[in-house]
C-alpha cells in the first residue's frame, strides 16, 4: 500500500476499498457539545468526518477547533478551509494548528460569496483560490516549505481533497476543471450532491476518457432530500444544484409524512446505481442538520460495517 | 474611465449647510462622460441647493466653475485667483480630484459631490460596469482578454466557481460570471486549451495590498 500520509482516509482508498465520508455542520454558538453529539450519530458509519468552514458564509464555531473536537474523540476529521475569509498567512497558519494535531485531511474550498451570509457587508479576501490552496498544502507538505520558501520544522502531513460540481455551468470545462485540481495536486474529490445520475454518468465517463480515474479517488455526494419542499428549493435556489423534474415528482408524489423516507429510499438506491461507476471510489454522505440517518443510509447501501484499518 | 455617481443631495446639503459662499467645482473628464460630476451636473446641483435652501429660508451663494481635470495641478491652479473668497468647495470630481484639490488649498474646506464608484466601461446609454481595479500586473493576456479579479465576485484566478448558472454569477442574476465569458472566448479564438493552463499564486504587493503606489518615470522628470 503505497500511502503519502498517515490518513485513515488515504489508507481505505488505496486498498481498493470504497470510502464513506459525511459532515458535520459546526453549531452557531460555543457549544462543543454539539459536534460531538453529532459525530457520536454517525462515527461508526463512515471513515471520516468533514468539518464545514462557515458554511454559505454564515458566521459558525470554527472548523479547525471542531476538528481538534473529534480528533480528541479518536475519529478522523477532514478539516474544511475555505480561501474566502483568510489570506495565505492565515492559511498556512491554521494548516499548521491542524497539523500539530495530526488532523490528516484537509478539502480546500474557494467558499461561497458573503453576499448569502450573515455578513454580506463585509469583506473577502480571496488572496489565493480553491487551486491554489490545493498548491500550497502539496508544497507545504512535500517539499516542507512555507510559500515563501523558508523550512517548515515538522511540516503537515495531510491528505488533500478538493470539491467539484459537475453540474455547474459551462458543463463542458467541468472535467477540464477537474483536471486542473489534478494538476494542481488534489487527491481526493468529493462532488456536489448528485441528484441527476445521467449527467453525472457523462462527466465520470469524460473523466476516465482522460485518466482522471487513475490519478484521483472520486467520492460522489450525496444528499437525502427531507420533503417535497426540500428538493423544490434545492433544484429552484441552490445554485449549480441539478435536481430533475422527475425526482421532484417523486418526492412530491408521496403523502408528506412518507416524504422522508422516500427520500432515504432516493438517496440508498442512487449510493447503488453509483457505486456500479467506473471511477467512483466512495461516498460523501451530506445529511443536511439529520445525520442520525447516516447510519440507516450507509447500513441499506451495503457499506457497512466500515473496514477495520489501522 | 473612472465611473461616479452624483451623492444625495441631503448628504450634500449636510455638509454645506454652515457656509454662506461656496464653490461647486466641476471636472470635464470621466465624471463629465458619466454624467455625474460635469459642467451640466455642476449647474444642476447648484440649482437644486439653492432651492432646498431656499425653501428653508437660507440663502447660499454659489459659484459654478468647471475644470479640464482635477487630477493636474496645472488646471487646479485655475482656482487659485478666487477660491479664497469662498467658505467651501465642493467638488464633483472623482475621489482623486478631490482629494488633489484639498491637497493644493489647504485652508479651504474641500466636501465631495459625487460617490466614486469603479474603473469601467459605458455598455450603453446609461449603462457603466466595471472591467479594472489596477492589480499593477495585467493577466489579461491569460484570460482572453477578460478580467476575473474586476469581474469574478471571488475573482478566481481559476474559474469558474460551482455558483455559476446559465452563464450568470450565483451572487446575481444579472451579472455574467466572467469565466464563463472567458471560456466562451477562448472556445471563440480556438483556444479552449489555453484553460487548462492554471494559474499561479498572484503577487498583489502591486496592488492595494502593497500600500498606496506611485509611478516614477525619469525619463520625463526634468
Amino acid at each position: 500500500m503505497n500511502t503519502k500520509t498517515p490518513s485513515r482516509l488515504e489508507k481505505i482508498l488505496t486498498s481498493g476499498n470504497l470510502a464513506v465520508t459525511s459532515e458535520c455542520g459546526p453549531p452557531r454558538g460555543s457549544d462543543g457539545e454539539v459536534i460531538t453529539k453529532k459525530a457520536e450519530m454517525i462515527k461508526d458509519y463512515v471513515d471520516a468526518i468533514n468539518i464545514t468552514d462557515n458554511q454559505t458564509s454564515v458566521t459558525r464555531l470554527c472548523s479547525l477547533a471542531a476538528c481538534i473536537r473529534l480528533k480528541l474523540m479518536g475519529l478522523e476529521p477532514i478539516l474544511q478551509m475555505v480561501t474566502r475569509d483568510r489570506n495565505r498567512i492565515a492559511l498556512q497558519s491554521d494548516i499548521l494548528g491542524a497539523a500539530s494535531f495530526d488532523i490528516f485531511n484537509i478539502l480546500c474550498l474557494s467558499g461561497d460569496h458573503q453576499k448569502f451570509g450573515d455578513c454580506p457587508q463585509g469583506q473577502n479576501v480571496f488572496d489565493i483560490d480553491s487551486m491554489q490552496l490545493i498548491q500550497t498544502v502539496r508544497h507545504m507538505r512535500d517539499e516542507g516549505k512555507f510559500l515563501g520558501g523558508d523550512a517548515i520544522e515538522r511540516p503537515p502531513r495531510m491528505f488533500v481533497g478538493a470539491a467539484a460540481n459537475p453540474f455547474a455551468d459551462p458543463f463542458e470545462i467541468r472535467v477540464r476543471r477537474l483536471a486542473k485540481k489534478v494538476a494542481a495536486g488534489v487527491e481526493f474529490i468529493q462532488t456536489q450532491c448528485i441528484y441527476n445520475l445521467d449527467k453525472f454518468e457523462v462527466y465520470m465517463k469524460q473523466a476516465g476518457d482522460r485518466g482522471l480515474h487513475e490519478k484521483v479517488y472520486i467520492l460522489a455526494g450525496v444528499t437525502p432530500f427531507k420533503s417535497a419542499g426540500m428538493a423544490k428549493y434545492m433544484k429552484n435556489r441552490v445554485p449549480g444544484m441539478d435536481v430533475p423534474d422527475e425526482v421532484v415528482a417523486r418526492m412530491s408524489g408521496v403523502p408528506k409524512e412518507k416524504q422522508p423516507e422516500e427520500g432515504i429510499d432516493i438517496c440508498v438506491e442512487s449510493i447503488q446505481r453509483l457505486k456500479e461507476l467506473e471511477g467512483v471510489r466512495g461516498f460523501h454522505i451530506m445529511a443536511i442538520e439529520w445525520e442520525e440517518m447516516v447510519p440507516e443510509i450507509v447500513k441499506r447501501a451495503g457499506l457497512y460495517p466500515r473496514p477495520k484499518i489501522e | 474611465m473612472i465611473v461616479a455617481e452624483r451623492k444625495p443631495i441631503e448628504e450634500i446639503m449636510g455638509f454645506v449647510r454652515d457656509f454662506k459662499k461656496i464653490i461647486i467645482a466641476g471636472c470635464n473628464e470621466c465624471v463629465t462622460v458619466c454624467y455625474a460630476g460635469g459642467k451640466k451636473e455642476v449647474e444642476i446641483l447648484a440649482s437644486a441647493l439653492s432651492m432646498a435652501f431656499m425653501k428653508e429660508g437660507k440663502e447660499l451663494e454659489i459659484k459654478e466653475v468647471t475644470l479640464e481635470r482635477q487630477c493636474d495641478p496645472e488646471y487646479l491652479e485655475e482656482l487659485r485667483g478666487f477660491i479664497y473668497d469662498y467658505d467651501a468647495v465642493v467638488s464633483l470630481a472623482c475621489g482623486v480630484g478631490v482629494q488633489f484639490l484639498a491637497e493644493k488649498y489647504l485652508k479651504i474646506p474641500v466636501f465631495p459631490g459625487v460617490n466614486t464608484l469603479f474603473m469601467g466601461v459605458t455598455e450603453e446609454k446609461g449603462v457603466w460596469s466595471e472591467r479594472c481595479q489596477g492589480c499593477g500586473q495585467c493577466i489579461l493576456g491569460q484570460t482572453a482578454g477578460i478580467c476575473p479579479i474586476s469581474r469574478c465576485a471571488k475573482r478566481l484566478l481559476n474559474g469558474p466557481c460551482g455558483g455559476s448558472t446559465k452563464g450568470k454569477c450565483e451572487i446575481n442574476p444579472e451579472l455574467d460570471c466572467a469565466w464563463q465569458l472567458i471560456i466562451d472566448r477562448l472556445k471563440e479564438l480556438g483556444r479552449l486549451d489555453d484553460y487548462d493552463t492554471l494559474i499561479p499564486i498572484k503577487d498583489w504587493s502591486t496592488e492595494r495590498a502593497g500600500g498606496p503606489r506611485k509611478l516614477v518615470r525619469e525619463d520625463l522628470q526634468q
